[in-house]
Parts: C-alpha cells; structure tokens; sequence
C-alpha cells in the first residue's frame, strides 16, 4: 500500500482503516443480495418452463416478450418472428441483455457492485486492495457511459411488461394479477427515476426558467431519484417474488387467489 | 455529568508517528474539538490541530475520528459511550505536517487548475439577471465550505498516489459542476472535466456525499450530471445527430 | 542569527478576510505585486461567519430606498458618532461593490424579475441585505478567492508564473511592522507551519486583520481575533479611535457551553422571528428607547402587519438596533424573566412554517440540531448576547485608508470611525468591500507615488525575530506563565468587568487586572519547538490582546455616557457633549514587549452641510448639542 494512505509524507498509521463499525457489513448484505438474484434469474431464465399460466393470462416478466415458435401458446403477446430456439437460450434473450445492462450500467448498481463485489473501495475511508486504479477512464468500464441507451430500451420493456400485467386482467382479477402490476409499478418507479432519465428530462437545461414543462419534470423525477436505490433493490425483490409467484402458480404448485 | 474519556490521538509528523493515549474531562454538550483544547490547555501544550470558527462553517478542523473523515467542531461528544476509545488522526489521504494538521496544498493547486467563472459578454455590473430556480442548483455546491473531507475520502487519491496529478477530485468536479449550472457563465466546459480534471475517474461510490458536513449531494447533483453531460456531448450519437440536423442555440 | 525568509513586493496585505480580498484584487488590477497574508488557510477567514447579508440600497426591494436613506440608517445606527465621510462613501458605493461580485460569479438570491433579493434586517429602513440564505459570507470570501485564483490564472497566461503578481501565505502570522525613517517598510512574521521567520519588504501594508473579539469570554469571533493588526499599527506609532465601542450581538447560543457564544443570525428576526420571556411576552415592545419613539411600530399587530405590508405599518422593536436588543435582553435576564441557560427565547418555530425556516436559514436549523440539538422547526431557540465586533480600530483617512503612518493602510473591522458607536448587521459586509477597496487603491497610489523605496534594517529584523522567540526562554526570575491561562483570565476579566454593561470600579478592577497579566506576560514559557506549536501563536497572541484590552478599558473608563456599544451603569443617558468627541487610543514608549496605552480625546470635524440637511432638526435635536446646530437650515430660516 505505499501508494495509497501508506504514501511517502502521509501519516504513519499501519492499519488499513481504523473504523471500529461494522464497515465491512453493508458490501457484505450487497454480495449476497446480488448473488441471490443473479442465480435465481440465471436458474430461472434457463428452466424454460411454469413462465406462462394460461388460464389467467400471467407472463413472468424474465420471459417478457416471448418472441419465438418455442413460447408456449398465448405467452407470446406480441406474435412469434423468430424461430424456434434451442434450449440453452433464454425464451426471454431479447429484453433480458438490456435488463442486465441497464442495471449493470446504473448509477446506483455501479456503486453497490464496485463497492462490494470490486471491493473499490469496500467502504469510506477503508483502503481498496488494489494497486492501481483507473475508474471509468476507459475500456470496459468506459461503457458505463452508454447507460442512457440501456435507459431508452428499458422504457420500452416497461411498457411491454404494462401490456403483460393489463393483460391478465382481461382474465378477471387474480391475486397474481396484482402482483404482476404492483412488479410493474415499481419497476417504472426505478425506471423513471434514473439519472439518465433526470438528466434527459430536464437536467441538462441550464436555464430551467425557459422551460417550465421540462422543469417540473426534472422536479418530479429528482424526488423519485432520491429513491433510486431503494426502487433498484425493492424491484429486483418484486422481480423475484413475481416470477416466483407465477412459477408456483403455472406448476399447480399453488391455485392463484381469485377476487372475481 | 462530566466523565473521563479515552482517546488515542496520533501524534508525530512527516517522518515517525504514533497514537497516544489521554484520558481527559468531558462535560455535557462538548464535541471533540473542545477536548482537543482541554488537552492543549492541560497536559499538551504543542499539540498541533487546526481549527478556527468552531461552527461548522470553515472547514479548517478537518481529521479522522474513528477512521471516518470529520469536523472536529461538528462531533459532539454524546454521539459516543463513556467508555469508547476515541481515535483521532490526521486526514490520512494527504501529507501530514504535525500531529493532527495536514498539508493540504493539493487543494489549492487543484482550484487553480480549474477555469474561473467567465461573464457573458456585454453585460455589465448591475445588468445580471438570473431567475431563482435557475441559480439554486449551483447554491447548493457554493454552500461547500472547503473542509476537503470528500477530497480525503475519495478512494481515487486516497488510495492511488499517483492519480492525484490527473484527478481534480470531488470538491473540484462540482467547482465545474457549478460553473456549468451557472446561468450566466459562458465557457464549455464539459469536455475539460472529462479530458483534463478526471471525471471519468470517479466511480460514484459516493463517499464524497457521505462525509459532507454541508450535506451537499455531490455525487447525485453534481458528478453524475456531468457525467451524463459528457456523454452527451462525447458519447451519445443521437444528441450528436439531434445537434446537426436541428441547429437550435443552446438551451 | 535566525533564518529569515525574504520577499519583495509592492503591496503587503495582511489578513484575508473581505476586506483583505478585495484590497489585493484592487490593488493587482493597477499592476502591483501583491501579497496576501493569511493566519488561517486561504478562504477561511472570519468573514465566512457573516450569515444575514450585505447592505447595499439597490433598491431592488423597495425602489424608495437609495444611498441617502442607508447614510441616514447608517449615522443613526453609530448615534451620530460615526466618521460621516466614511458612511457616505460606504453608503454610495456598496451597491457597485456587490454588483461587482456578481461579474466575479457570485449568485446571491434573486427577486421574481431576477434581480438580486433584498432582505429586512435590524436599523435599515428598507429590505436591503443581498443575501444568500444565511451563508452569505461565505459567498462573499469565496468569490473573491475565486476571482484572485482567476487572476492568477491571467497572470499564468501572461507570465507562466500563477504567481507573478498574488502570492497567498497561507497560515503565516506578521508580528512586527517594520519602518524606515517613519515610513513603513515592511512586514515580519513566521510560518506557523515551521516556524520559520519570513520578511516582508514592501513600500506599503494593508491591515485586514479583523477584530478583537477573543479578548472577551463569550464571543462569536475565532481564535483569528486577536486584535493583530490593532496592536501593530499602534506599535508602528498609529492610533485607534472608538475601542471603548464593541457590539454585542444580542443573540448568541446560550447552551451548550461550549458553543455559548456562537452567533445566531439577524435574519432569523429578519424573517420574522421574534423575542419571547420566560412569560411567553414579546417584551422588545418595552424597551424602544427615546431616540427611536415613533419609527418602531408599539402593538404586535402592527409589527405582524408590517413582514407583509412595509408602506402602511412600522417594523416590528425586535429589528431596532443591536445594542438596543442586546440591553434588553441583559435587563428582561437580570429581572429573572430569562430562559433556563440564562438567555431568552428566539421564537421562528410558531411564526413559519418547517418547510420555508429550512430554506430560508438553512444553516441555522443545521447548527442547532447539529450543536445543540434542538429543532428551530419546532421549538424556540434559547439566546444571549456575544461579543460580536468592534467598532473601534485604526484612525484612517475615509478616502485612502490610509492611517498616519505612510505606508499603512487599513480596511474592515480593524479600522475605525465608519460605524460610531453601534454597528447595523449588514453593514460589515458592505463596508468591507468599500474600503477594502479604497485601501487597496490608496496602497497602489501612495506606492506609485513613491521616489524611493524604503529599506529594511538587520537590526530591526534581529529585534523582532528576538522578540518571537521569547516564550521559549525561561524567565530569569519568578514562576513560568502558561499562555492559556493568561489568556483564560484576561477573557473572563473583559467579559465581566469590561462586557455590555459597565460601572467605572469594575473597570478600574479590570485595569489592574490587565496590569497585572502584563507583569506576568513576560515570564510565559511555551514548550515543545517551532513547528505548528499553538501554544507559542499564544503567546505571540497574547501581547496584542492585552494591549487592545488595555485600550477598550481606558477608552471605556473616559466616556462617562451610555452610547451604542458602550453602556455606563453609572452614566446610563446619551450625552450630546460627548457626541463630537473621539477617544484617540496610541502607543506609549514604554515597554518593547507591551507598551502602555494612552487615550486622548479629539474632536470630530463637522458633518458637511448638505448631509446634515438630510436630517430633519428635531432628530438631530436629540442627539447635537444647541450650539451645534445653528447652522442647520431649520435654524436658520
């Protein structure tokens, strides 16, 4: 560490942070919340099945469209233009890349995984254990840059994952329904509350006053933005607790509770 | 209602240096830099700490209580039990020069590196006019007392030496930040803060907005809107194209 | 013999506070060299502590207001005693001052057309404090660091060199002036960082050094306070005037006793807070003195009326004058109507809604919940007063700033006569840009001006050097003297014998007692070496404290009338034969470590005529004596 705190000149202090909470506690929580999500997506994205109830109209969102001859019947809302596929690829690989890059490139998600997973820095005031560090200067993680593009096609996953929830209500009204349309809500909250959103909104303006539409806007998804981590950890839990429910309910599992 | 604390407090300069231990009065409402002062007075004459409005509003009594980057002025005393062992230290990202002062120099040199404000061409003193809301975004960054806590804490140079010649750092990216949001100030300045003060560093970790006393939100109003700014200019194709089929003057 | 550092420039500015600032901008922009001498960092001066505004009749609040009514506001504020020349300078040039800032970066608040907001405050007629929420200190101080850094940028492009023509010394204490043939010639002092001793060689000096306020126990001022260039413009053989008047600002904290002193904004009562007893009564109705009967509004409907609707009703007795409120808020104490800590309540709680007290006094609610842990948002606040300022300082020429030594120059609170006897909140600000600026431009005139430049010499330099070394000698005879206790007992002594209120025996006791620590001064015995060692700055500290001390006490004992920040108990009315009079504080020859002080009265000149005749006979009545008013157009037709 002679280049970080044990530098030349810098004040003689051996250990690596001298924090007496529990710092290490909060990138630890992160490691396990992300890894329990990613392979519970991975498991699920690749069963290929219990992603479709029939009878109610519910689509999981992690095969959300289901554009190819291997959906199951009515599962595909948006027609099937491609063909069938083979197993090992997920029935949702369309929206399934950008859903991972818009979470990987968001401002929030940077922060958890480089903290907890990239251990850079694990925790305020607490030496990183690597030797050199270059940011986001450049190549890969230059491309964190591109998350607007991540944002605009997450938009559009939003409004198919509304299409998916408005459509099960066209069954009746099932417990499953509410939760694929609570899922959705939050899921727009997260979106909406983006800061490539914030800034395309209105943040880029620099004079507000002349645009008051775009102002209000900017307001509005500024209190939002606020929320992002909570929204980014509450939506991969309701992502979760989503697909799980339209799991249990499509391998009879469970019955769906039905209001009417 | 006053008790003995323990502290340990780092004590030596640029060359050796230890923690000392002191046990030292403590009286109800009191924060650490009082106890530093009972310590000057009693049992440590020379003991070297900077400090000056004792208010929270210069920032010059910055250090590391417990490890964690602090206002010695802004720590009150009933925020740790009686028997804690309190640990003050210097701010350990820059050179220190005695027991609890450092050498923060790198700061100054850092501002001057940064283009100053230009006026809009054609106005005169007295002729400004800017509307509220447009100025409140830059405000809230000229509340930043320069205590340079964010700059300490900031893994970029805290832990890397070396980046301290390219990487302007947290307190100096929002001075850009700020001059951008400015309604009146007429330099671009955005490419600069990518290609000369080390934007591209930071990697919102958001330190920096968790040790401001001022509570500024440095990372969410200022780091990340430049970043999306010099993606816009830099890294975005569409606002590029948008820019060149419809040439409208700058919003 | 020591190592001494050596630097040549045109213009030695000691003290980076606004004043400081703006004087080096000023005088770069003739062309000069300049260097700026700061105890602290750069940008940490006291002036970052101002929080309610700088008064400036813009008249962007109320067009009615020009530079006149703020003369008027002004003179009435100092009780007459003010130098008028400096407040009509003060009064006509604030409003360029702070439209300058403006071309420096600045973002002051603005009013709905986007001019620059304008803010109540205690003495001023109209809304006329430019302000940013309450930190506007701090937007002052930086700007103008910003505007040298981008000075020095220009000099980088110019040169290669960011400091051709403004070198900063941060954390560097001038202890002596040095002089050639009665001429000034350069200034001395060392590196608190080192030790090491640095000469300054410059035809001229600015003293920005701020005030004197560590003198007294509870004080909103820092450790900077020391009465620096106070001292050392009266041991180069300068004068002050006014020290017997020092503001205290009627709220401080009171509780905890830590931060008992700390200041509490003028803008909250700007705002609409207002001053409760123990009983819940608003009692500043009580207390509008004689001079103000009829300006100030006599029923609290009235007072309410008049945040909202300034044309029809009179402003509420909580915005009188500081000295006033802080009389009051002495007696309301001492008749046992006081609030727990021994203050009063400040009520902002009851009169705004949460929301509106956090944007406007933002780092009000955050001193309070972070020091003292109380919500403003909900709860009164409890609060006493502090020393706060002194309106007392260097005797100056209001034009240049120059004082009577050539080469001198002096700007904000350390020099004296703008504001009398009773400073308004807001004027400092203001004030400091002004003459910060005319002493900038004096300093840059009187160098252009010179033939010759004056010289140092060795012996001189030896002398001081010598003379900031002593507190690490052991005294020959008698016990060593800890620094900190001397200091303890000198501000708890000022604070109770020389405080708001005062008799002529207590202030007798408090000169013996300042005779006493300088019997004892000689023998302090700092430990450790040079190098950041605060307990030698103490030491060094400690001799100009004791010689300003000495200074208000003598000045206070003379002036037998009560006049803004000067309260006799024993002489409690204004007495309009003193209200010309001017009590002259220099240097004796005495004793090189803290030569004695002597007071001399002197009068004032007259008010010129076309300023007086802005002021109607029968208020000049209570405060000017029959024959001074003759030749008032009033009289006279």
């Amino acid at each position: 560490m002679t280049s970080g705190v044990g530098a030349p000149r810098r004040a003689r202090i051996s250990a690596r942070t001298l924090r007496t909470d529990r710092w290490w506690l909060p990138p630890l929580l992160t490691n396990l919340g992300l890894l329990t999500f990613v392979v519970y997506a991975g498991a699920r994205s690749f069963m290929g099945k219990w992603y479709w109830v029939e009878e109610y109209g519910y689509l999981t969102p992690f095969y959300s469209p289901c554009l190819s001859e291997s959906c199951l019947p009515g599962s595909s809302h948006f027609g099937t233009p491609l063909p069938e596929l083979p197993g090992w690829i997920p029935l949702g690989f369309v929206a399934l890349p950008f859903l991972l890059g818009f979470r990987l490139t968001c401002y929030y998600y940077r922060k958890a995984y480089y903290r907890s997973v990239w251990q850079s820095p694990p925790a305020c005031a607490v030496a990183e254990p690597h030797g050199s560090y270059s940011g986001e200067t450049r190549l890969p993680l230059i491309v964190q840059n591109a998350h607007r593009y991540f944002f605009y096609v997450a938009l559009v996953v939003s409004v198919i994952n509304t299409y998916d929830a408005a459509l099960s209500f066209t069954h009746g009204v099932g417990l499953g329904s509410l939760v694929l349309t609570t899922n959705v809500i939050l899921l727009w909250g997260y979106t909406l509350s983006c800061h490539s959103c914030r800034h395309i909104a209105g943040g880029r303006l620099k004079h507000f006053s002349k645009h008051p539409v775009r102002y209000r806007a900017w307001t509005l998804i500024s209190k939002l933005n606020v929320r992002h981590m909570q929204l980014a950890w509450t939506t991969l839990a309701t992502l979760m607790l989503t697909d799980l429910y339209v799991m249990l309910v499509a391998s009879g599992a469970i019955s769906d509770l039905r209001f009417f | 209602m006053s008790y003995k604390a323990k502290f340990k407090i780092w004590r030596g300069d640029d060359q050796t240096g230890e923690l000392h231990d002191y046990l030292i009065e403590v009286n109800e409402g009191e924060v650490v830099l009082d106890i530093i002062h009972r310590l000057q007075a009693t049992h440590a004459p020379d003991l070297a700490v900077r400090w000056n409005c004792k208010a929270g509003k210069c920032g010059s009594c910055s250090a590391e209580i417990n490890g964690r980057p602090k206002l010695l002025c802004m720590t009150r005393m009933s925020t740790f039990t009686e028997d804690e062992v309190i640990t003050v230290t210097p701010l350990r990202a820059f050179p220190v020069i005695r027991d609890l002062v450092t050498d923060v120099s790198f700061n100054y040199k850092k501002a001057r590196e940064i283009p100053s404000f230009t006026p809009p061409p054609g106005l005169g003193p007295g002729e400004y006019r800017m509307k509220q809301v447009d100025v409140e975004r830059s405000q809230e960054f000229r509340k930043c007392i320069e205590c340079f806590l964010c700059q300490d804490t900031c893994h970029v140079i805290r832990d890397h030496e070396e980046n301290k010649e390219s990487f302007a750092g947290p307190r100096f990216l929002m001075r850009i930040a700020e001059l951008e949001m400015h309604p009146l100030d007429s330099a671009d300045r955005v490419r600069e803060a990518q290609d000369e003060h080390g934007l591209g560093y930071c990697n919102i970790t958001k330190c920096c907005t968790e040790v401001c006393p001022e509570g500024i939100k440095i990372t969410d109003n200022a780091l990340i809107p430049m970043k999306e700014r010099v993606a816009d200019r830099k890294y975005d194709p569409i606002v590029w194209l948008g820019s060149k089929l419809f040439k409208r003057e700058k919003a | 013999m020591s190592q001494v550092e050596r630097h040549s420039y045109d213009v030695v500015v000691v003290g980076a506070g606004g004043a400081g600032l703006r004087a080096v901008i000023e005088a770069r922009q003739r062309g000069l060299r300049v260097a700026v001498v700061c105890k602290s960092l750069f940008g940490k001066a006291h002036t970052v502590m101002a929080e309610g505004g700088c008064a400036a009749s813009m008249g962007n609040a109320n067009s009615n207001d020009n530079w006149q009514v703020h003369f008027r506001d002004t003179m009435r504020g100092g009780k007459f005693l003010n130098n008028w020349r400096m407040a009509e300078l003060h009064a006509r040039e604030a409003p360029d001052r702070v439209w300058e800032l403006e071309t420096y970066g600045a973002l002051f608040d603005r009013t709905e057309d986007g001019r620059i907001s304008q803010r109540n405050f205690g003495g001023h007629t109209y809304p006329r404090l430019a302000h940013v929420g309450d930190r506007t200190g701090l937007e002052l101080i930086r700007t103008m660091q910003q505007k040298i850094v981008s000075l020095q940028q220009e000099d980088f492009a110019e040169t290669g060199d960011y400091e051709a023509r403004i070198k900063v010394f941060a954390e560097v204490t001038i202890t002596e002036l040095v002089k050639d043939d009665g001429r000034i010639a350069g200034a001395f002092g060392y590196y608190r960082e080192t030790g090491r001793f640095v000469l300054f060689e410059a035809p001229a000096v600015v003293l920005a050094t701020g005030g004197i306020g560590k003198s007294f126990k509870v004080t909103s001022n820092s450790w900077e306070y020391t009465g620096d260039g106070h001292a050392l413009a009266m041991r180069a053989g300068a004068t002050l005037i006014n020290m017997e008047f020092v503001q205290f600002h009627p709220t401080g904290m009171v509780w905890p006793p830590s931060v008992k002193g700390i200041l509490v904004t003028e803008g909250v009562r700007g705002d609409g807070g207002v001053l409760k007893n123990s009983e819940g009564k608003r009692f500043m109705f009580e207390y509008v003195p004689e001079v103000f009967k009829g300006q100030y509004a006599e029923t609290e409907e009235e007072a309410d009326r008049w945040y909202t609707d300034q044309e029809n009703n009179r402003r509420t007795p909580d915005l009188l004058p500081r000295d006033e409120v802080a009389r009051a808020i002495n007696s309301e104490v001492k008749a046992g109507r006081g609030s727990p800590h021994g203050g009063v309540y400040l009520d902002i709680a009851s009169r705004l809604p949460a929301e509106e007290i956090k944007k406007r006094l933002p780092s009000m609610y955050h001193q309070f919940k972070e020091l003292a842990d109380v919500d403003i948002t909900a709860e009164p606040m409890e609060v006493g007063p502090t020393c706060h300022y002194v309106m007392g300082g260097i005797e100056v020429d209001p034009d240049t700033a120059a004082a009577s030594v050539p080469g001198l120059f002096a700007a904000g609170e350390c020099s004296g006569g703008m504001h009398g006897s009773n400073r308004l909140g807001g004027n400092s600000l203001s004030d400091l840009l002004v003459f910060g600026r005319r002493a900038g431009l004096g300093a840059a005139s009187y160098v252009e001006s010179l033939e010759s430049r004056p010289t140092v010499s060795q012996s001189d330099v030896d002398a001081a050097a010598e003379m900031a070394l002593s507190p690490f000698d052991p005294p020959a005879e008698g016990v060593e003297e800890n620094p900190y206790t001397l200091q303890n007992e000198l501000q708890q002594s000022m604070n109770d014998l020389v405080g708001i209120i005062r008799k002529s025996e207590e202030i007798e006791r408090a000169l013996e007692k300042l005779a006493e620590i300088r019997s004892r001064i000689r023998n302090v015995t700092v430990e450790g070496h040079r190098q950041f060692n605060p307990g030698w700055h103490l030491a060094i500290d400690l001799r100009n404290m004791l010689m300003v001390s000495e200074c208000v006490a003598r000045a206070a004992l003379i002036r037998t009338e009560s006049r803004g920040g000067h309260t006799r108990d024993d002489h409690p009315g204004l007495d309009a034969q003193w209200r010309n009079k001017l009590l002259v504080c220099s240097a004796k020859d005495d004793d090189p470590v803290v030569p004695g002080v002597e007071v001399t009265p002197k009068e004032q000149l007259p008010m010129r005529q076309d300023l007086i005749e802005l002021f109607e006979l029968p208020e000049l009545e209570k405060y000017y004596t029959e024959d001074e008013l003759g030749s008032h157009p009033g009289r006279t037709a």
